[in-house]
């Protein structure tokens, strides 16, 4: 997400570099790119005048010019009108009220279905909700099968009635709910066009009569400029609270955070990061500005990396690594916590400076760690705490056993000498990190 | 003759581009707000404006932009024609606006021929593969599409290849059970690939005309998704000659420049073959197809206006453009 944004900027910044002094000349053609920049992320065409305007008027301002490294106040100008855009401070979703009830709406496509089952999963895990999925998507085929789906995996229970009227379907729910001793209730709508009378007056209907505590409106972020008819389109039906981005997992360029906000008022409270149950993250406009600006969000991934990593399991390995003897167990262990992890592209991506490092293009098969798992699995206790005894024989086994070749179990063999030789550097002070 | 005065002429009926009413009804419906958004500014423009100037100019660029037309095809598109009004020495809106349809008809058609039909097999059964990133409208498309074929007297197949997303398989029985077509499926999570051999060997046994394949949703730049994708699509190959015969790439209209990177990464992988533009009856203009035609190179073959089954139109640009300034003229 933002890669490429983030690429036509970075040039924007090395040619102020390049200037020295900034002048009303050479700001007109560094706007030009910033214009274009915005313009090929879609980003609503008033939006980025008014932007440029503003950004130009502040870098010809008093304070650049006094300012021994324009670049620096240049870059700060950007930060702080990006972060003007998209609102400055986090809007929580709420999680208070007993129980909360949330609706998604949207056009078709936009991954209603999909971001009901994370927002679930988000609500249980980090908010200790117990949420019921509401079904009232009547039209689309097999959307209920889709929500059914979904909730089973994650163990969310799913209220559906077929066909019925989604008033009826909602009232229901919510005694259900009140049975069962569900606190948080997630309807999922069809999707719809902001422009259909029938449909907007279904919205309307469940509106008038739950009030939902939450509202939030799903957003394709390969959205073009038609988004702000769309979202001005549900939201002077419905008294929207918030939009949800989908799909930044993909090569957009998510112009539509930089609209949305600005134009609606209408806070951005989640992005969709991958097809995933757990590809969802709440909306921090401070850490989006900086991943715009292709500074990295180290704050997300030391975030990320906590909420799976196993403390006392960390601290058992780099004891062992501090003494030098980790052995291909724990290596094994330490494949296991990455898988949790979720996507290593996306995590990458979040390290300051990732660019420059060339670790945004790395490309990681899931199919890769299972092998090596495998591999690991195939061999014996003692092999792994000491793999220097795996010569020709076993290696074949291991081979066989893990449905590997002998070449892979060789690859696998040298990564872990190289890891550990890594660790030791590490640990004693040796390895300095390139940032 | 001029593009624009071919419009003029379809507007007054001179010469029938549509077949019958019911398809210029159902064209006219579904662009209703595409068409008013686009003429409404330009026909405001021109008001405002007595002479072009560069006010002008920036206006007209705004519009175009706000159609989702590509940055870099608008940008040229407009250097173009501030040069050509300059040394036609054209100040006059009206006039402008002609060279406006006139040049944005060259940059798609860009002196080619278009096919804009299927391509049949003529030695046993038409292999059509549909691609596209989540969402896009795959599913419902297929089922337009079956329907189209159906009514014309051809034995259609569907195949389920989205075995990813929870209830594709099922979305798409429920279109083949309406439709009344056969559905040839796997169970949820299984390799795609094991679903064309059982079904392209019954569509060659049973001689079925045409076999529509599914596909599920992904983005263009997730390596593994596209490994698979390039799998299918060679597993196809093997199984009956020359197949598949178009592979359609779904785009939805409200799709920005993201458009162009979908067209260009699903080319690399496959033989996209033309584009369905979806979702053509909001308030989207889907004016990226330009830009994919000018940079990518491949042809928009159909339309969907809507969510009914007959809501698919076979492309025609020239009634795309009559839908964009109809009531400009």
């Amino acid at each position: 997400m933002f890669e490429n944004l983030s690429d036509r900027l970075d040039n924007v910044m090395h040619k102020i570099k390049g200037y020295g002094i900034i002048t009303e000349e050479n700001i007109s053609d560094v706007m030009r790119e910033v214009r274009l920049a915005l313009l090929e992320a879609d980003v609503n065409y008033q939006v980025v005048k008014e932007f440029t305007n503003k950004v130009k008027e502040k870098a010809l301002g008093e304070e650049v010019r006094k300012s021994l490294k324009p670049s620096e106040v240049f870059l700060k100008i950007l930060k702080d009108e990006l972060l003007n855009l998209l609102g400055e401070d986090k809007v929580e979703i709420e999680v208070n009220k007993k129980p909360t009830i949330l609706m998604l709406v949207g056009l078709q496509g936009s991954g209603k279905t999909t971001t009901i089952g994370k927002l679930g999963n988000l609500l249980r895990k980090k908010y200790n909700k117990r949420p019921l999925f509401v079904a009232c998507d009547i039209y689309r085929p097999a959307a209920i099968e889709q929500l059914k789906t979904i909730g089973k995996s994650l163990n969310i229970p799913v209220y559906e009635e077929g066909k019925n009227d989604p008033n009826d379907i909602v009232r229901n729910a919510l005694n259900y709910a009140k049975e069962n001793n569900l606190d948080y209730i997630l309807i999922d709508t069809a999707g719809r066009l902001h422009i259909d009378d029938d449909l907007m007056n279904e919205l309307e209907s469940l509106n008038n009569e739950f009030k939902p505590n939450e509202i939030l409106l799903v957003l394709d972020s390969m959205i073009g400029q038609d988004a702000i008819n769309v979202i001005n389109g549900f939201n002077s039906k419905l008294p929207l609270t918030g939009t949800i981005l989908t799909k930044m997992d993909g090569d957009t360029k998510g112009g539509v955070a930089l609209t949305a906000r600005h134009l609606t008022n209408v806070p951005i409270k989640f992005i969709g990061t991958s097809e995933k149950l757990d590809g969802l993250e709440e909306f921090d406009p401070k850490r989006m500005v900086d991943r715009i600006l292709g500074m990295g969000d180290i704050l997300s991934l030391v975030e990320k990396v906590e909420s799976v990593i196993d403390e006392e399991e960390a601290e058992k390995t780099y004891k062992k690594m501090k003494k030098g003897n980790f052995d291909l167990d724990d290596f094994l262990a330490q494949f296991k916590q990455i898988k949790k992890l979720g996507s290593i592209e996306g995590l990458l991506k979040l390290i300051p400076g990732a660019k420059k490092m060339g670790l945004n293009n790395i490309n990681i098969d899931p199919k890769d760690i299972s092998r090596i798992e495998a591999i690991i699995l195939s061999m014996t206790m003692e092999e792994r705490r000491n793999p220097n005894i795996i010569k020709a024989n076993r290696k074949i086994r291991i081979a066989k056993g893990s449905g590997t070749s002998v070449q892979e179990v060789n690859k696998l063999l040298t990564q872990f000498e190289q890891s550990k030789k890594m660790m030791k550097m590490f640990s004693n002070g040796s390895f300095k990190m390139p940032f | 003759m001029g593009f624009f005065d071919k419009l003029k002429k379809i507007v007054n009926k001179d010469k029938e581009v549509f077949k019958d009413n019911n398809e210029k009804e159902l064209y006219d419906k579904g662009f209703e707000k595409t068409r008013k958004e686009i003429s409404d500014k330009l026909n405001k423009l021109n008001k405002k404006y007595q002479k072009v100037n560069a006010e002008y100019f920036e206006e007209l660029e705004e519009i175009l932009i706000m159609a989702d037309i590509g940055v870099n095809t608008v940008m040229s598109f407009m250097d173009r024609l501030v040069d050509r009004a300059k040394s036609e020495k054209i100040s006059n809106p009206e006039t402008l606006k002609e060279l406006i349809v006139d040049e944005l008809f060259i940059i798609y058609v860009n002196d080619e021929i278009l096919v804009d039909k299927i391509k049949y097999n003529e030695n046993g059964p038409t292999v059509i593969l549909f691609v596209g990133v989540n969402g896009v409208g795959k599913t419902t498309t297929i089922a337009k599409l079956a329907k189209r074929e159906k009514d014309l007297g051809k034995k259609v197949m569907l195949v389920a290849g989205d075995t990813f997303r929870a209830g594709a398989i099922e979305q798409l029985t429920i279109w083949g059970d309406k439709i009344g077509v056969r559905v040839v499926s796997t169970k949820e999570n299984a390799d795609p690939s094991s679903v064309m051999y059982t079904a392209l060997e019954e569509a060659k046994n049973e001689n079925y005309d045409i076999v529509l394949i599914d596909t599920a949703g992904r983005l263009q730049n997730k390596v593994n998704l596209m490994n698979e994708l390039e799998k299918i699509n060679r597993v196809i190959g093997k199984l009956i000659d020359g197949a598949p015969h178009e592979t359609l790439l779904v785009i939805d209209a409200t799709t920005g420049q993201n458009g162009i990177s979908q067209a260009k990464q699903f080319k690399e992988i496959t033989n996209i073959t033309g584009i369905v533009l979806t979702k053509l009856d909001g308030t989207a203009k889907g004016g990226i197809v330009l830009a994919i035609k000018e940079e990518v190179g491949i042809p928009v073959k159909f339309i969907g206006l809507g969510e009914g089954l007959d809501d698919l139109q076979a492309f025609d640009i020239e009634k795309y453009i009559y839908g964009l300034f109809s009531e400009l003229l």
